[in-house]
């Protein structure tokens, strides 16, 4: 049987036609292209968003490891690709094992195996989402995000502040220090509140990043 | 014998095996089988139900007596093309499971350790009892295309979108750890699959959708192990065989052609599941090697 030029081209034209359409269709179930900003904790050393999702083999390596039982493959529901570690801070945080098992377990490397110091981990970041119903915001001295922060006064410190409402006595704020907060999530897991007032963000939701153009007049005299 | 390719079969297969060669021995490789199959969800299960850990992970990367790591060869060729340089355990792993299928039959996968082949064995089985003839024409290359279009789609998006939608890892996953939600939703894509399988099209998921089961076709279809028919001449055309087998275009070819051209079934499509080898009253069919 012999092949025409015409039919040499066609065939091979309406393949590739076959194949695009094919891996376009695929490539649209990406989560990325539902736009779907990512919002779980992901485990110590993940990898940034499209790059943890070319490595993660969603085989629950880290989730065995674990020895706290934080970590747990994301569900439909959960707001994760499903079957990705994922963990909820309110429900069980990070306990920042020095050793990191999780990161040990990761056969792919989703988990980046350069992480040597569980205090370099980027999880996420604490915000206080909630000030004006923070205990210490209103004046008391509840403290428990700061008394149970694994870095205290470096990823959570209490500024001393100025109570306005009473006019005479200080209310003492927990201030998060991104620069050192691993997003470990005990401060959220142990905010008295029925909804905890502080808690943990991905680092893609909690960043903010100044202004190139902006200019610090102090910093400029200082320095 | 051309007309036995197309002939629908047209009665349901195994009674005229058990007949003539008695219960056991036309259920021989299908109770093997089945129990393979089971060890190898047990392995995983040992751990998270009795605290027996033999068997981390799921079947796409998985740590076996804290030793001996595998990993899904599909899985790392999808990682590589998304452009992440995996590990070097799950390359290893990688490695072995490679060398392993290759070595032996690819799609051994598919038969002796895939959870969904319960699925579609059920559909298929039940298909037959009720004499379902009606279906939906699939291309057996439609899954090469699927492939394709899954490695494609990895290299376009740089993550591995298959893993988001892929049956037999959602489904392993969903029986190995646990959960409501995880178990609802690996119990729903068996469903489907099942209903698809039973009512849309014979055979359809594993036999011609499947690109998983395309892949361990490839890297298998060279593999030592092969079902060979050394009592080819004692057919009698019954059509019990192509009833029951998963991929009935790769068994036409070796049973028509010459005595010297050889009794093996070289096709990479041969999952080497044996149900030829049970249901053949006749002994046809018997496991065999390439020599």
């Amino acid at each position: 049987m012999t092949t025409s030029r015409r039919e040499f081209f066609e065939t091979a034209g309406r393949s590739a036609c076959a194949l695009g359409a094919l891996g376009l269709g695929i490539a649209a179930l990406a989560p990325e292209s539902q736009g779907a900003a990512p919002v779980a904790l992901r485990p110590p050393g993940a990898r940034d968003g499209d790059r943890f999702l070319a490595a993660c083999a969603r085989c629950g390596l880290c989730v065995r490891a674990c020895p706290y039982d934080t970590l747990r493959l994301a569900r439909m529901t959960d707001d994760a690709p499903a079957g990705t570690p994922i963990y909820v801070a309110r429900d069980v945080p990070c306990e920042m094992c020095p050793d990191i098992p999780c990161v040990g377990a990761c056969p792919t490397g989703a988990l980046d195996k350069s992480l040597a110091d569980i205090a370099k981990a980027r999880m996420g970041s604490a915000v206080l989402v909630s000030p004006e119903t923070c205990l210490n915001v209103r004046g008391l001295r509840c403290d428990v995000c700061y008394r149970v922060c694994p870095l205290i006064e470096k990823a959570i410190a209490l500024e001393a502040q100025h109570n306005a409402g009473t006019g005479r006595h200080v209310r003492f704020v927990p201030v998060v220090h991104a620069e050192a907060c691993t997003g470990c999530g005990k401060c959220e897991k142990a905010c008295v509140l029925d909804q905890a007032a502080i808690k943990v963000l991905p680092l893609a939701l909690a960043a903010a990043k100044a202004g190139a153009h902006d200019v610090y007049g102090h910093r400029a005299r200082t320095s | 014998m051309n007309e036995i390719r197309r002939a629908a079969p047209e009665r349901f297969p195994g009674p005229a095996s058990i007949a003539a060669r008695g219960w056991l021995a036309a259920h021989r490789w299908l109770l093997l089988r089945r129990a393979a199959q089971l060890a190898f969800l047990g392995l995983f299960l040992s751990g998270p139900l009795f605290g027996l850990w033999i068997a981390r992970g799921t079947l796409a990367s998985s740590l076996t007596f804290d030793l001996l790591p595998l990993t899904d060869p599909l899985f790392a060729l999808q990682s590589l093309l998304a452009r992440h340089w995996p590990e070097t355990t799950a390359l290893i792993g990688a490695g072995i499971v490679f060398a392993g299928y290759a070595a032996t039959r690819g799609r051994l996968y598919c038969s002796w350790v895939c959870p969904i082949n319960l699925i579609a064995d059920l559909a298929l089985w039940l298909r037959r009892r009720l004499g379902w003839k009606k279906s939906l024409r699939l291309e057996r290359a439609t899954r090469y295309w699927l492939l394709g279009g899954i490695l494609l789609a990895a290299a376009l998006t740089g993550t591995i979108v298959w893993e988001q939608i892929n049956p037999v890892t959602l489904v392993h996953r969903g029986l190995v750890f646990g959960g409501a939600a995880l178990i609802g939703a690996a119990f729903a894509v068996a469903v489907a699959i099942f209903l698809f399988d039973l009512g849309v099209a014979d055979r359809g998921w594993c036999g011609h959708l499947c690109p998983v089961g395309a892949f361990y076709g490839l890297i298998g279809a060279k593999g030592a192990l092969a079902v060979a028919l050394p009592r080819r001449e004692a057919c009698d055309e019954c059509l019990d065989c192509f009833a029951v087998c998963p991929e009935p275009q790769v068994i036409g070819p070796v049973l028509r052609a010459p005595a010297e051209a050889g009794r093996l079934i070289r096709d990479g499509d041969c999952t080497a599941c044996g149900r030829c080898i049970d249901v053949c009253h006749q002994s046809v069919f018997a496991f065999g090697g390439r020599t």
